[in-house]
């Protein structure tokens, strides 16, 4: 890792810091300004104007579950195109179609698993 | 103090492009809400924004100096750190992605340096870009959580679920694109874009000759406008059901936070749009003398439009929008006798066709706004699922098997 490699990023980080410090700058600034006049009923939740109910962080549908799982399972798949997509070109040498073959194969196995969930009803979200 | 210049030059001419290309962010971000309301207000056979300034143009600034001042209560039970971290997160990373925008081909010289026209130039861009946009849930998610309220709860994991669903379908259609130009750079992506097809058209990615990527741009601008919480994919803003969605307990300041955060994601988005699909600074004529006069057309917009504000705004119905009208058409014949200069005329071409892009989705998203109603939810995430994702990915298939044929034989 040469020092020239490094510095590459050193823009970015400063952007980075210009954005946090331009975000914490206006948070800060509404909060020193801001009128202020707390009251019990204004620091209510609300729920249309009525006193709230119950807790709000009650266990919630199972489905957003499956959602995240799935996502993690579909995002590895796209992870794992786009350095072939880089190396396309060099996974074919010459006339050989090896890495689109290679490729097709994986996903057609995930396509399976795509297949096996559509039928399960996993991605219906009415069921 | 000369020495330590020369050593930290390098730093100081990004400080020196980070502040410019903040600056002008967060100032597009603030008249894009009035081009906003401007644009659906006349659809709409309304006016929009007129009584701050003439043409309404001082409302972004009436709206964000009330923002300030406006109180800011926090709801009882809420988690404060998470409910403070929630905003700052979401528009300092909606501020970050901009960085890696190429916007032009050339150098400049500041302080007789020479830099490129864009703030960081990284080979692996591409990647850091869907980091910066993936990111982007945890604004909403922590948000919802943070509030202690049943309807932001609801609001902020309907959202995550839609943006975790479309991000699928942002990164399987960008997948074409890599395929085609072999590198994760933006730079060298526009580069491979340049030419033209037939003779005619510019031999942007929608249009290559290999396989034209206009099922991944379709893919890529749908997933885009559910990623940014758009219409028809606004959701978790839903009023009719969930009030504010995500971020109904926030007010002042902080809720302004989360709609610059939206509209600097709309701003990003469409800047990766064109350079990824529509040839970034590239111009759309194509590059031979016969058409070097394109290069006066950023000259002579800014004078037609000069020309145009001055001539209306002598008539203007009140007195000071007859003296500030006049002289913002002034700045712009300005703007367009500068742009005529040999000397900097070249250069702006990269950053005016890729600014023109970046105008024009804005002006798709807005339209989309103004035309089309709001999924449901169980159709949204059907959609996500059962057509962009195997689209998507069929469109990867076809692209990686089409260029085998044409570049193999």
């Amino acid at each position: 890792m040469s020092p020239s490699y490094l510095s590459d990023y050193a823009p970015l980080l400063i952007h980075i810091l210009a954005a946090m410090i331009v975000a914490g700058a206006l948070l800060s600034l509404s909060v020193l300004v801001g009128y202020r006049r707390p009251s019990r009923e204004k620091s209510e939740a609300y729920e249309c104007g009525i006193h709230p109910t119950g807790d709000a962080r009650e266990p919630f549908s199972v489905k957003f579950y499956l959602v995240a799982i799935l996502f993690i399972l579909f995002d590895v798949e796209a992870i794992f195109l786009y350095p072939w997509a880089y190396v396309f070109r060099d996974l074919n040498p010459g006339k050989s179609l090896a890495g689109f073959y290679e490729m097709l194969l994986y996903i057609v196995i995930l396509l399976a698993g795509y297949i096996y969930l559509w039928r399960k009803g996993a991605l219906d979200w009415n069921r | 103090m000369n020495g330590l210049f020369a050593q930290n030059a390098y730093l100081l001419i990004s400080l020196l492009k980070v502040a410019v290309v903040v600056l002008v962010l967060l100032t597009g971000i603030a008249y894009l809400t009035w081009f906003e309301r401007k644009v659906v207000a006349h659809m709409q056979s309304r006016w929009g924004p007129e009584r701050v300034g003439p043409y309404g143009l001082m409302q972004p600034l009436a709206d964000g100096v009330k923002f300030l001042f406006k109180e800011d209560p926090t709801p009882a039970g809420a988690d404060r750190f998470v409910y403070f971290l929630a905003p700052f997160l979401s528009l300092s990373l909606a501020l970050c992605t901009i960085a890696l925008i190429p916007f032009g081909p050339g150098e400049i010289s500041i302080f007789g340096r020479s830099t490129s026209l864009s703030i960081a130039e990284i080979n692996i861009s591409l990647l850091i870009v869907f980091a910066f946009t993936s990111l982007s849930v945890y604004g909403v998610a922590l948000a919802g959580w943070a509030s202690n309220s049943k309807y932001p709860l609801l609001g902020s994991l309907r959202s995550s679920a839609q943006m975790l669903s479309y991000e699928l379908g942002l990164t399987m259609s960008v997948v074409g694109i890599v395929l085609l130009s072999g590198t994760f750079s933006l730079r060298t992506i526009v580069l491979a874009q340049q030419g033209t097809v037939l003779g005619v058209l510019p031999r942007w990615n929608v249009f290559s000759p290999i396989m034209p990527q206009v099922i991944g741009f379709l893919c890529f601008f749908i997933a885009a406008l559910a990623e940014t919480n758009r219409v028809p994919f606004d959701l978790p803003e839903a009023e009719t059901e969930l009030v504010a969605g995500f971020h109904t307990e926030y007010a002042s300041f902080k809720f302004a936070m989360f709609f610059m955060a939206e509209y600097a994601a709309m701003v990003t988005v469409s800047a990766v749009a064109s350079v990824l699909f529509f040839g970034g600074w590239l111009s759309p004529f194509p590059e031979n003398p016969a058409f070097h006069f394109t290069y006066y057309l950023p000259a002579a917009l800014a004078a037609v439009g000069g020309v145009l504000l001055i001539v209306n705004g002598l008539r203007y119905r009140s007195k000071v929008g007859r003296v500030v009208v006049p002289v913002l058409g002034l700045i712009l014949l300005l703007l367009a006798a500068t742009c005529a200069l040999p000397g900097v005329n070249p250069v702006i071409q990269g950053p005016f066709w890729l600014l023109s892009k970046i105008f024009f989705f804005l002006f798709v998203y807005v339209w989309i706004r103004g035309t089309l109603p709001r999924f449901r939810y169980d159709q949204l995430m059907a959609f996500g699922w059962k057509v962009l994702l195997p689209v998507s990915l069929a469109n990867v298939v076809v692209t990686s098997l089409l260029i085998l044929l044409r570049e193999k034989r």
